[in-house]
């Protein structure tokens, strides 16, 4: 008895230390509001990047000779040209014609991966993000990416396949669905809503510089993974509770010329740094 | 074997500042994978820096560093043209070296 109601003093004691210590705290936190701390956080964070280590890594898988017709990818045309690398990033979704589709630049890869070195695409689009072959498209689309750093992105609606493609993808965008009954728009289709304490872009109109479609590729410093467009996308269906979009696929590519188009003249800062 | 470093030194008055990413998976040892098995600890323990060939800092490393972590710090009377290297060891026993010429 004699311990239980030590235990209970001690409880009551330390609850009024805590309270003590909110209380003094709370003049402090009231000079900054929670998103300008994390605004320091990641500014902290921008200089040692990790997403480094994928531009290096994929810009040696970009030369180096693979698959099973052991040949490189400096063949590959993203859109400008066999091997042209810088600009592309901010090209893309567009039109191909040697496939006859839209393609965004991890499916174009895939592509690439395919006729080029051999690899068979739908086996890599269909394995876990972050593993074996699916790894290395991450890679190579953060090196890409990083290659069109500060350039304006200026997507082609000049092929009626890529003006297609944006209605699909904003019909997408608005498409309600899944236990919650959420659309993209729910969370996307206004300004100032968040998840926690991350601030959500409106991306249904040009967000600006280096927001939405403009930050990704991006490396998460909470799980210290990298993610592609793709990835993002995949997770934002997982969030929604929808079942999750196939890898590459026309819906996913659909969505990007959307939120392309949309970004149109806000400058790419991918690789970026997320939480 | 591991994945090369990013070094960047730059000089600037009387020292130089040395910026490293080094590519490691830095696993905790307290995750667990989908099995319920413990994933076994795998982590930086030790880094050596040297400027020129001599050894200017040592560190002590743990389980606690983030995954591909990211080590800044500066050596006093370095200069331009001059090497620096980074060396890590993990619990393993792998190892890394990498140089960089400070700009």
């Amino acid at each position: 008895m004699f311990f239980h109601f030590c235990e209970v003093r001690m409880r009551q004691a330390l609850i009024s230390l805590a309270l003590a210590m909110a209380l003094g705290a709370v003049p402090a936190l009231a000079e900054k509001t929670a998103s300008q701390g994390i605004d320091e956080y990641r500014a902290m964070l921008q200089d040692g990047n990790p997403a480094e280590l994928f531009e290096a890594k994929g810009e040696d898988l970009w030369k180096q000779k693979r698959g099973p017709k052991n040949a490189s990818l400096e063949a590959c045309d993203l859109g400008q040209g066999p091997g042209i690398i810088k600009g592309v990033f901010v090209s893309l979704p567009k039109f191909f014609a040697d496939t006859g589709k839209v393609q965004d630049l991890e499916s174009r890869l895939l592509t690439c991966m395919q006729t080029l070195q051999g690899f068979d695409a739908q086996a890599i689009a269909k394995t876990n993000f972050g593993r074996g072959e699916m790894a290395n498209v991450t890679a190579l689309a953060t090196w890409i990416a990083a290659e069109s750093k500060g350039m304006k992105f200026n997507l082609s609606q000049s092929h009626a396949q890529e003006r297609v493609m944006y209605e699909v993808g904003k019909r997408l965008f608005y498409m309600r669905g899944g236990t919650h009954d959420f659309s993209c728009a729910s969370c996307h289709g206004e300004e100032g809503k968040r998840i926690r304490l991350q601030d959500l872009p409106m991306l249904t109109k040009n967000p600006g510089d280096g927001v939405g479609f403009a930050a990704w590729p991006a490396y998460r410093v909470s799980n210290g993974q990298m993610w592609g467009m793709q990835q993002r996308l995949n997770d934002c269906y997982r969030q929604q509770r929808f079942p999750y979009p196939g890898f590459a696929s026309d819906a996913t590519v659909a969505l990007g010329v959307y939120l392309g188009v949309n970004a149109q003249g806000a400058a790419s800062i991918a690789p970026a740094i997320k939480r | 074997m591991a994945d090369p470093m990013r070094i960047r030194a730059q000089a600037s008055g009387d020292k130089a500042t040395v910026r490293v990413l080094m590519s490691h998976e830095m696993e905790s040892g307290q995750r667990k994978d989908a099995a319920g098995k413990i994933v076994p600890a795998w982590f930086i323990q030790e880094v050596t820096a040297s400027h020129n060939g001599k050894v200017v800092m040592t560190a002590e490393w743990g389980p606690a560093v983030s995954k591909n972590p990211y080590l800044q710090f500066n050596v006093k009377g370095a200069k331009a043209g001059d090497k620096v290297s980074i060396k890590w060891v993990d619990n393993r026993g792998d190892t890394r070296t990498d140089e960089a010429t400070i700009s």
